[in-house]
């Protein structure tokens, strides 16, 4: 069978799920942060997958924009983590419980 | 096998194989050996890119995403000289209903995937080069407008930063 759309979809899901393990189970909160780069990827893939088999740039043109805004997201989100690290001492999830009731 | 298909099945395989090594590495909890196999996942996904003819998009993301944020990434590890993470107690109830919920989630999209009709072109020959992707954004119309709208978000992210990174907030 040749490789479609339906292929690279499945590794798009795939990666997403493992991205959203990682989100659920990893207690750091940079390993967090780099599953979540994770899964902004997999939504990549997918666009552009759509992209080919679908014969139209718009698809290209939206994974563009998401690099744009995920390195943005990158830059201050490690911003919120080093000013939070300087207030607490740790990038532990279970550590940064302050809003909790 | 031709061979664009033998290379897909390589790079997804190195890409899942990598992303799950970011997420549960069984030798090392260290978050840098993370964002090491984070950088190795990108360049993978950027091969499938190449695969799909996306090729500005496969240099940008190495570019981007295996340069510029993984530099960040490891330049705030550093700083924050992050030690092992020493095992805390797990939450057994935590991890089997979280891996639980991620599993039907993926058996869900899979059966999306393969039990619908996908009206996708059979031979497609769309190219997405650099001039290809320069037109579309540039003349169209359509998305000049986004393309401002981005260069100011990134203008409203660097004064964040800024903000955020001084020493004392007020």
């Amino acid at each position: 069978m040749n490789v479609g759309l339906e292929h690279y979809l499945t590794v798009s899901a795939m990666l997403f799920c493992l991205g959203l393990l990682g989100v659920i189970l990893r207690r750091n909160v940079l390993v967090i942060y780099m599953s979540l780069e994770l899964m902004l990827n997999a939504a990549n893939l997918a666009l552009v997958a759509f992209s080919r088999f679908n014969e139209n740039l718009t698809g290209q043109m939206m994974v563009f924009f998401v690099i744009t805004v995920a390195a943005a997201e990158v830059a201050v989100g490690l911003a919120l983590i080093v000013a939070l690290y300087r207030k607490r001492q740790s990038a532990h999830v279970e550590d940064l419980t302050s809003l909790k009731l | 096998m031709a061979l664009p298909d033998a290379l897909f099945y390589l790079f997804a395989f190195l890409t899942l194989l990598f992303g799950a090594l970011v997420v549960a590495n069984p030798f090392s909890r260290n978050p840098v050996t993370s964002a090491m196999f984070l950088v190795l996942t990108i360049c993978a996904m950027a091969g499938l890119f190449v695969l799909l003819n996306a090729f500005f998009l496969a240099a940008v993301q190495i570019l981007v995403y295996a340069g510029a944020v993984m530099v960040l990434f490891l330049f705030v590890i550093m700083l924050l000289d992050l030690k092992e993470e020493q095992r805390r107690k797990i939450n057994l109830f935590g991890i089997v209903t979280g891996t639980g919920a991620v599993l039907g989630l993926g058996f869900l999209l899979t059966r999306t995937i393969w039990g619908g009709d996908l009206n996708q072109s059979a031979n497609p020959r769309i190219i997405g080069d650099t001039k290809a992707l320069g037109l579309e954004l540039f003349t169209k119309g359509q998305f000049l407008l986004p393309f401002e709208i981005v260069s100011v978000l990134l203008l409203v992210a660097m004064v964040g930063v800024i903000l955020l990174s001084k020493k004392e907030l007020k």
